[in-house]
């Protein structure tokens, strides 16, 4: 039996196609930005719904409590982030629709592309009044 | 034309991890990346290494990420790609040496389909016959050449250990084969936790497929089998 001399840093160098570090090492079609998207977005609305649990739950404390903190929701930087907040439940509706047409529709596999492209004019469609309104708001 | 092939070169022996050599090869347009890989290995650098069999598309052995895709290098032209070429290894997998990917656990994910007609039923006197619409069924999947561009091309697949569209593939070219009678057994394997429900229909596995396969489709038909004939 002969026993083989593994020089250091070759096991890393080895592994390093699996993992995280391989998506940068594809150029992405269409439906993998429309799953990066999704995930992104999907977390983020995770995100938001945590930060929503803990402030819904300070009305446990009383209303004095909870108008205080509402100081936060008014802010700039708050504000701006609820239209990206917006922007990501647009998108991941959207493309959730086109994920479960895919799931149920045998044809729909054959026209993902166009049906990315419907979930981009739908976000559109959608988003650009929401912001605009959204911005109105905030100014006034 | 001249174009520039930028190569990730890679050899166990001596490097410790993977780095890029740049060549420059005078082909025509119509040429395939094979051969130029091939005007490299003849008449510049002989050490470099990397798998062809056919050169023809049938065999499956030449695929590796062109451009950022995974293709096969004796189907891409180079007219479709321009003056400068990125060459790599599949994602995903081992890298032997240069473009040699260790295909070992893409073939045993194959082989956990038992991907082989299943039917002890006697046979009859002639062979066993399928309608045109039977045979409709596993047109598309019959196609496979297992040359693995669809797994490595699948983002799941990178980061976590489950069949891959490949296999489902094959899979599915059995289990909607009218004369298989493994049925049962192959949507046990396929609805595995690490089965089918492992795919987020990305669709990078239908765009690489250098046969054409819709292999997202075939993967979902597998998953509506289950959930309707299991559920």
């Amino acid at each position: 039996m002969t026993t083989e001399t593994v020089p250091p840093g070759r096991d890393t160098a080895v592994a390093s196609t699996r993992g995280f570090v391989a998506y940068r090492g594809y150029r992405p079609p269409a439906g993998m930005l429309s799953w990066a998207l999704h995930r992104i977005t999907g977390l983020g609305v995770l995100l938001f719904l945590l930060l929503h649990i803990v402030d819904i739950f300070l009305v446990g404390y009383g209303p004095e409590t909870f108008n205080k903190l509402l100081f936060l929701y008014r802010h700039p930087v708050f504000r701006m982030g609820e239209i990206i907040l917006v922007a990501g439940l647009y998108y991941h509706a959207a493309n959730g629709v086109r994920i479960i047409l895919i799931d149920f529709w045998d044809r729909a596999a054959q026209y993902e592309r166009q049906l990315f492209y419907a979930v981009i004019a739908v976000f559109l469609a959608g988003f650009i009044p929401t912001a605009v309104l959204m911005v109105r708001a905030m100014l006034t | 034309m001249q174009v520039t092939l930028r190569i990730q070169r890679f050899n166990p022996d001596t490097d410790t991890k993977p780095y890029y050599r740049e060549y420059a090869v005078e082909v025509e347009p119509t040429d395939r990346v094979l051969d130029a890989l091939n005007q490299v290995k003849w008449y510049q650098d002989g050490s470099l290494t990397y798998r062809r069999s056919c050169a023809h598309g049938i065999c499956g052995s030449d695929a590796m990420r062109i451009n950022g895709r995974n293709r096969l290098a004796c189907k891409v032209l180079i007219k479709e790609l321009g003056s400068k070429i990125t060459v790599e290894p599949l994602l995903g997998f081992r890298v032997i040496k240069d473009l040699v990917v260790d295909l070992e656990p893409f073939f045993d994910q194959y082989r956990t389909v038992m991907p082989y007609l299943i039917n002890d039923e006697p046979p009859p006197a002639r062979e066993r016959l399928q309608t045109p619409e039977e045979r409709e069924l596993i047109e598309d999947t019959s196609k496979c050449i297992l040359c693995a561009c669809c797994t490595a091309a699948c983002p799941i697949f990178w980061t976590t250990e489950w069949l891959g569209p490949a296999a489902i593939v094959n899979g599915h070219r059995f289990l909607f084969d009218s004369r298989d009678r493994a049925t049962e057994e192959r949507l046990a394997v396929l609805n595995q936790r690490f089965g089918v429900w492992r795919c987020r229909t990305i669709f990078n596995c239908t765009e690489a497929c250098p046969r054409g396969i819709q292999v997202t489709r075939a993967i979902e038909q597998v998953k509506r089998r289950i959930l309707f004939e299991q559920g």
